[in-house]
């Protein structure tokens, strides 16, 4: 196990998350992929901790990831239930009002 | 050597059900897909000793993934979360643009020089990081929980069926109030 290693997985995980936010009409496949995508910035935070740096202070760098992500979870899903009852739809195509 | 072995063994199994989250042909197996790969990722992070954090991702993720499932087959009717569907936008592009971002990432990752581990890790990591958030880093703790509660109080308030917002307007000046409903007292 290295760090290139970690890095490679966690690069993995999170194009596919990438791929996933870029390519799914329905918002809370979206949310899928930006959830995939923070957990490859988990799992390369802690590998950079491990093999660079395993000061205690790491460890508070990825509490703040997990944070960011249920803040994400949170308000997406209040969005979500905000767009299915106003729009009876919750794909992302039927809310581009602030698009352009 | 075991490590190494069990690492890879988690990495495959967290991208491939990453993968399925986009592949399978049902949003409820998608749920279940992502539940897997956050767990294998929980389980890479108790090879780092991250107990705490570890342990943390898996229990949150997969109580996560439970609501998410079952806000799926609200939003899409239980037929359509549970049969086969796609529903996406700009495949080819996508897929693209990821593969892209994964070789750049991967072109430097294998070409930085990284360099030599500074430090040891302490003996208890979870005390190390209560002493931490509690010690020299409280700063984060303190915007880390107000940022909390915002969301609680604005994930509450977009989701509210028949809030204040709906019965008296954007700037709670409208009278008499309407919205849903009878929009309360007149």
């Amino acid at each position: 196990m290295t760090l290139e290693a970690v890095l490679i997985a966690s690069a993995a995980l999170f194009c596919v998350g990438l791929y996933g936010a870029l390519s799914q009409q329905v918002v809370v496949m979206v949310m899928m992929g930006l959830e995939l995508m923070l957990n490859g910035v988990i799992l390369a935070a802690a590998g950079l901790w491990w093999f660079l740096a395993p000061a205690p202070d790491g460890q508070v760098l990825l509490l703040v990831v997990i944070t960011a992500m249920t803040v994400e979870m949170a308000m997406g899903f209040a969005v979500a239930t905000l767009l299915h009852r106003s729009r009876e739809s919750d794909m992302t195509d039927m809310a581009t009002d602030l698009s352009g | 050597m075991i490590s190494a072995v069990l690492f890879w063994f988690l990495a495959v199994v967290a991208t491939a059900a990453g993968i399925a989250v986009f592949r399978v042909d049902s949003m409820a197996r998608a749920t279940y897909a992502l539940a897997v790969s956050f767990v294998a990722v929980g389980v890479m992070l108790l090879l780092f000793n991250l107990e705490y954090i570890g342990v943390i991702t898996i229990l949150m993720m997969v109580m996560e993934m439970a609501i998410m499932g079952i806000f799926m087959i609200m939003f899409m009717g239980m037929n359509p979360a549970l049969m086969p569907m796609s529903m996406v936008h700009n495949k080819r592009g996508s897929a693209i643009l990821a593969s892209g971002v994964f070789v750049g990432f991967a072109t430097a990752v294998l070409l930085v020089p990284w360099p030599e581990r500074r430090g040891t890790p302490a003996v208890d990591l979870t005390q190390s990081l209560g002493e931490t958030i509690m010690g020299s880093k409280m700063l984060v703790m303190l915007t880390v929980s107000p940022v909390l509660f915002a969301t609680l109080v604005a994930a509450i308030v977009l989701a509210n069926p028949r809030g204040r917002y709906d019965r008296f307007g954007d700037d709670l000046r409208r009278r008499p109030p309407t919205g849903p409903g009878e929009g309360g007292p007149r």
